[in-house]
């Protein structure tokens, strides 16, 4: 990683030195907001009423839809920075790329568990192969095998354009999965929040869209604050790399 | 201390149905050491690998007597990158029921690369991990292919001061190699092509 | 010695580069493509599900098998497994390099079962069963996969070596295997008689394959 210095612009932040002073001053700004949003936003899930059908476990969709419109920002984001890595060569891409890995696993799973949970009372199966499970469970999957192409290649830069090519292989995958349950016959429901038209006129009560907004804003600060926070623990890591090496050439 | 004597009595050896060499003798008693040249292609690693058991030789006799215990460095270094210095040469000494890293990471000069891991080191600093090992459980007699690939002055000064530690114990010394040794004293054998 | 060589298996295993996670990773693809094959059928997929955990775990224990011994040829360490050891001190030390490779990549596709077992719509009983003859299938896997991977390691492409010569053998713990996943599913099938047969296989394949092994690790002529 060289620290030549690069003043155009957007480039300006590509160098890892201003971007590490930038992103320690960032992520308290974003940490702290989040915390508190999730907390407002948690308060809220147990004080709206209870839905007449589906009872109490109903909050359970306060968390679930959040998780779920986080993975998949988290997946955008990384195709994002595959076209950085492939196209324009930034050197930030690569890192941005490989931390978002385990935060877009984690916001994946997090979604499957509580849709699992929600489903067992609601459709008495905490599993079916519909369009909706199948197409986030393969997003899970795509994200467990970036992580092991990182594992597995050596080279930190070939590992990176390997998962940048996979990562905009298997964005087909987002389409899918938002689209599913308009394309196909899901025993998932069909989306509630559609479009922006749809919030002029929602489906849903104000009672349930305030703590359903008010926990997808904290978590998306949420995700910025860690996304910065993995991006720093990464540079840091290969900084290491770099020092022990040195180590081994100075000692002869 | 150790006694070690190593007798070769016409060696003949083939790879993939060439000959390689034929009727190669010798004979080292306690503190006896021997070079190994020839051209490339001539044998001289298929014969350290006869006398290492690791390949049947086509015809011949190898008798070694007193404690019948070797210690092979072949081409590869025998240590594993994702591990650090310390930890793979740990593990040899467990393996070899041998004793403590500390004086052998000493004697190489490998003291403050010890925690590193293996695959940052130069490749003269990997051949001298590897000769390390050598250091840590005592086998009377070394077969050695091209110790010092790779090595500087400094250390190869050092691997003939480790020679001659381990002639001067009674063990033999059996080594492949392009490089002057520094010492007069070792038998020459020269592979000609078969 | 044996402790010493188990702990690094295993270590390396785990690090960057190791198979602990792919072998998981595999087993979870075949998983999931066997229902998208099948189709929605939920009480089929229940019914199926045990001999679907079986392939998935057999096809993903095979994957890291060749390289059992070659990350060890290709540095030189093989060199020194094979110096001065008798055959059998060497069956010892490929058992406890099948253990090894067993603890990276059976260990955790057999803790893996009650998630996938739940994708294919298994009841608990059944997810059980699948469980412990999987805990006792996969090791006998590993066991005779040893015998293979010992006969290619020389070859380029060993691989596809390891999976013929293992394949027939493999054959009758498939079939107690399933057939002791599926006594839960299926009342009128016993669990403890194809389970008992299963383990003298793990236990007999634990003796026969290191020292089938390590004949062919001793006779490499290289």
């Amino acid at each position: 990683m060289s620290d030549a210095v690069i003043n155009s612009g957007l480039a300006a932040y590509a160098n890892p030195a201003r971007f590490m002073r930038l992103s320690q001053t960032l992520v308290p700004f974003f940490a702290l907001p989040a915390v508190a949003l999730i907390a407002y936003g948690l308060w809220l899930s147990f004080t709206a009423p209870a839905d007449y059908q589906q009872g109490e476990t109903v909050r359970i969709m306060f968390i679930h839809v959040p998780f779920a419109w986080l993975a998949m920002m988290t997946y955008s984001i990384m195709t994002i920075a595959a076209l950085g890595t492939l196209v324009w060569r930034h050197p930030l891409a690569d890192v941005a790329g490989k931390a978002a890995l385990p935060i877009g696993a984690a916001f994946t799973a997090l979604c499957l568990i509580t849709g699992s949970l929600w489903g067992r009372p609601t459709w008495g199966t905490y599993w079916v192969w519909d369009a909706r499970l199948t197409s986030v469970l393969v997003l899970f999957l795509i994200y467990l095998g970036l992580i092991a192409i990182h594992r597995a290649i050596e080279d930190k830069g070939l590992a990176a354009r390997a998962a940048a090519i996979v990562t905009l292989v298997g964005s087909i995958n987002l389409p899918i999965i938002k689209y599913s349950v308009q394309w196909w016959n899901t025993l998932h429901q069909p989306a509630s929040i559609s479009s922006l038209k749809r919030l002029a006129n929602p489906a849903l009560p104000p009672e349930y869209l305030w703590p359903l907004f008010t926990i997808a804003i904290g978590l998306t600060l949420l995700f910025f604050a860690l996304h910065l926070t993995a991006m720093r623990a990464e540079i840091w890591s290969r900084k290491a790399d770099g020092l022990s090496r040195r180590m081994a050439r100075q000692a002869g | 201390m150790f006694n070690a004597s190593l007798s070769v009595t016409d060696l003949s050896a083939s790879r993939g149905g060439f000959a390689l060499f034929e009727s190669v003798s010798f004979n080292l008693k306690r503190g006896d050491a021997l070079r190994v040249t020839g051209p490339n292609g001539t044998g001289k690693t298929t014969l350290l690998r006869c006398l290492a058991g690791l390949i049947l030789p086509d015809s011949g006799a190898i008798k070694i007597s007193g404690e019948n215990s070797l210690h092979y460095l072949g081409h590869f270094n025998a240590m594993k990158p994702q591990l650090t210095v310390a930890e793979n040469l740990n593990f040899w000494a467990a393996f070899d029921d041998g004793k403590s890293i500390v004086s052998a990471l000493e004697t190489m000069n490998l003291s403050r690369l010890k925690d590193l891991p293996f695959n940052v080191l130069s490749s003269g600093q990997k051949r001298r991990v590897a000769l390390a090992r050598l250091l840590l459980s005592p086998r009377q007699i070394w077969l050695l292919d091209e110790p010092t690939v790779g090595l500087d002055i400094v250390s190869s000064t050092l691997v003939e001061a480790m020679f001659s530690a381990h002639l001067a114990n009674g063990g033999n010394v059996v080594a492949a190699t392009h490089t002057p040794l520094g010492t007069a004293t070792w038998q020459t054998l020269e592979l000609q092509a078969a | 010695m044996m402790a010493a060589l188990y702990l690094r298996d295993v270590r390396l295993g785990f690090r960057s580069g190791g198979g602990a996670m792919i072998a998981v990773l595999f087993f979870m693809s075949v998983i999931i493509m066997m229902p998208i094959a099948v189709g929605p059928d939920l009480k089929l997929l229940a019914r199926l599900g045990p001999a679907f955990l079986w392939v998935g775990a057999l096809l993903a224990s095979l994957l890291g098998l060749e390289r059992l011994f070659q990350a060890d040829r290709e540095d030189g360490s093989l060199d020194h497994l094979r110096l001065n050891t008798g055959i059998p001190e060497l069956a010892l030390m490929v058992f406890v390099k099948c253990l090894a490779h067993w603890t990276v990549t059976g260990l955790p596709l057999v803790l893996a079962v009650p998630l996938f077992g739940l994708f294919l719509n298994m009841e608990p009983p059944a997810i059980l069963a699948a469980m412990a003859a999987l805990a006792v299938g996969t090791p006998a896997i590993a066991f005779i996969g040893a015998v293979g991977a010992a006969a290619g390691v020389t070859l380029a492409r060993g691989g596809l070596l390891v999976a013929i010569i293992i394949l027939p053998v493999i054959v009758p713990v498939l079939i107690f295997g399933v057939s002791a996943a599926n006594a839960a599913v299926d009342p009128s099938q016993a669990f403890l008689p194809p389970f008992a047969l299963l383990s003298a296989l793990c236990l007999f394949f634990a003796v026969t394959g290191p020292f089938a092994a390590a004949v062919f690790l001793k006779g490499i002529d290289e």
